[in-house]
């Protein structure tokens, strides 16, 4: 019997495992260098010096490696290294913080402008997330306090409400991240005009990556990680205390204060203990994150379990 | 056709095979227990499911030949569950037993995940021929409907414990509750059929 064979693949037509692996690369590679030429704040290599600031721990520094690819930046996807492969298409040149509620009704800091606007220090600060991990971070900028300052707020402000860039051309949508958007954030005045406060613009040397907050940030150490906002492109001097994201989408879970505290658990898990990136055993919640010389005054006669 | 069980044992192991390997080349990411956890609690419902997808499927293609799948995809739903379980009791707590048990009582999504863990161990017991014997087909069946509950509590555990994107949870959820509508949907179809057996000339 005849059996017809339909034409045969030769070996010296087929792309090569390896070969083609690599076109897969280079396509996956491409966007992210069409991405690198139109910002130049996209390049890994934009070097950012600063001098030494106060209130550095002297703990391990986690690698570079994992704070710039174990990231919570929902607009950007939920999965922790979702961040760091999408967040390449966000635009941070040129950018703009507008202050409302100062001196006058809108005052626009360019970006570069705000970077002059006092010397930028290095400060290595422990980070907790509300999760349950932990990292050392090398931050660079400086106290928030000298912008708000400058911006100088009426004398009826008692709250500081911050608002992230939100683009739905480029980002998750609310329904997919399960959260409202644009993301915002607030802390009481003095809170935002504590020396620990920073306005952060870089990490470890270099300008934030796009998915660490990129170009400006804030870095409030004794909080829980959500309360550090990214990609900031408003802040607003307020009466009432303002709306945060993660409060709107749980009163229950996340509160506007969300101190670092391990004697209250979040409803579903403890806080006691941390895992810090990089190290095996967990080890014990410090109160305000190991902070309480600096900020324990703040909250002097409050009741943490209720002002969670 | 006997070896054709050798080469689907293979695949089903890969998972772990995979992560294995990913652990020795330190490939797991910023978190490696939390990465751990993951993928063997997604695997566990991932196995969860298709076991529960045999019936359907032998019916829907008429290819009762699955049948001889089934053992093996439930217990590889029980080994990635009890590597799962593992992670937690080892590299997450490090056997603080304590805590454990506080956690069980006092965390839901914890309870829901034990309760699915421990409702999947007396069916793996009884996976053998032996045990079909000596329970008898009928309860040994009766018995091994834990796996609806297993299931169930498996979803409900992972929607309990995400933060807000509960997409992944949800398409877990749809897919249990598909194959579970379909057991109830062909129990009442073969009702119906068995009334009008029993009286043909009723109308």
């Amino acid at each position: 019997m005849l059996v017809k064979r339909g034409e045969e693949i030769r070996y010296s037509e087929v792309t090569p495992w390896n070969v083609y692996l690599n076109r897969r690369r280079f396509l996956a590679a491409v966007p992210a260098a069409g991405a690198a030429l139109f910002t130049s704040r996209a390049s890994a290599a934009a070097k950012l010096s600063a001098v030494k600031g106060p209130f550095s721990t002297d703990e391990t520094v986690t690698p570079f490696k994992d704070v710039s690819t174990y990231n919570n930046f929902y607009e950007f996807g939920t999965g922790k290294d979702d961040p760091a492969k999408n967040a390449g298409r966000l635009q941070t040149s040129p950018w703009n913080v507008t202050v409302e509620g100062g001196a006058s009704k809108h005052q626009v800091f360019d970006l570069d402008a705000l970077m002059k606007m006092a010397p930028l220090e290095e400060r290595i600060y422990r980070h907790r997330c509300v999760e349950g991990w932990s990292i050392v971070v090398p931050w660079i900028g400086f106290p928030l306090n000298v912008l708000l300052k400058a911006a100088k707020p009426n004398a009826k402000a008692k709250y500081v409400a911050f608002q992230s860039l939100y683009n739905s051309r480029y980002m998750l949508s609310e329904a997919a991240a399960g959260i409202e958007f644009p993301y915002v954030e607030g802390l009481r005045m003095d809170e935002a005009i504590n020396p620990l406060t920073l306005l952060c613009f870089g990490m470890y040397g270099q300008v934030l990556p796009n998915q660490d907050g990129a170009p400006v940030r804030l870095v409030v150490p004794w909080k829980y990680g959500f309360k550090s906002i990214k990609s900031i492109v408003k802040v607003k001097f307020v009466e009432k205390e303002p709306n945060t994201t993660w409060n709107m989408a749980n009163p229950r879970e996340y509160g506007f204060y969300s101190n670092v505290n391990p004697t209250v658990d979040h409803p579903r898990w403890s806080q006691a203990t941390e895992r810090r990136l990089g190290e095996f055993f967990k080890r014990k919640t410090l109160m305000f994150n190991g902070y309480g010389d600096q900020v324990a005054k703040l909250y002097a006669g409050m009741d943490l379990r209720k002002n969670y | 056709m006997r070896w054709i069980k050798v080469p689907v044992f293979i695949l089903c192991l890969a998972p772990a095979l995979w992560l294995v390997w990913k652990g020795f080349h330190q490939d797991l990411g910023a978190n490696p227990i939390e990465f751990i956890t993951h993928a063997t609690g997604d695997w566990t419902l991932r196995f969860l499911a298709i076991t529960l997808a045999v019936s359907p499927l032998r019916r829907l293609f008429r290819f009762p030949g699955l049948i001889r799948f089934r053992r093996m995809f439930g217990l590889y739903a029980f080994f990635y569950g009890s590597l799962h379980f593992m992670t937690y009791l080892w590299l997450d707590k490090y056997f603080a037993w304590n805590e454990i048990v506080k956690d069980v009582y006092k965390r839901p999504f914890i309870t829901a995940g034990f309760l699915a863990f421990v409702s999947m161990l007396p069916l793996a017991v009884t996976s053998t021929a032996g045990w079909i014997r000596r329970l008898g087909g009928r309860r040994w069946q009766a018995l091994h409907r834990l796996i609806y509950l297993s299931a169930c509590a498996g979803v409900v555990h992972y929607y309990w414990l995400v933060k807000s994107d509960i997409r992944k949870p949800l398409m877990y959820a749809g897919i249990v509750l598909v194959l579970l509508a379909e057991r109830v949907i062909t129990k009442m179809r073969k009702a119906k059929l068995a009334t009008r057996v029993l009286v043909p000339q009723s109308d």
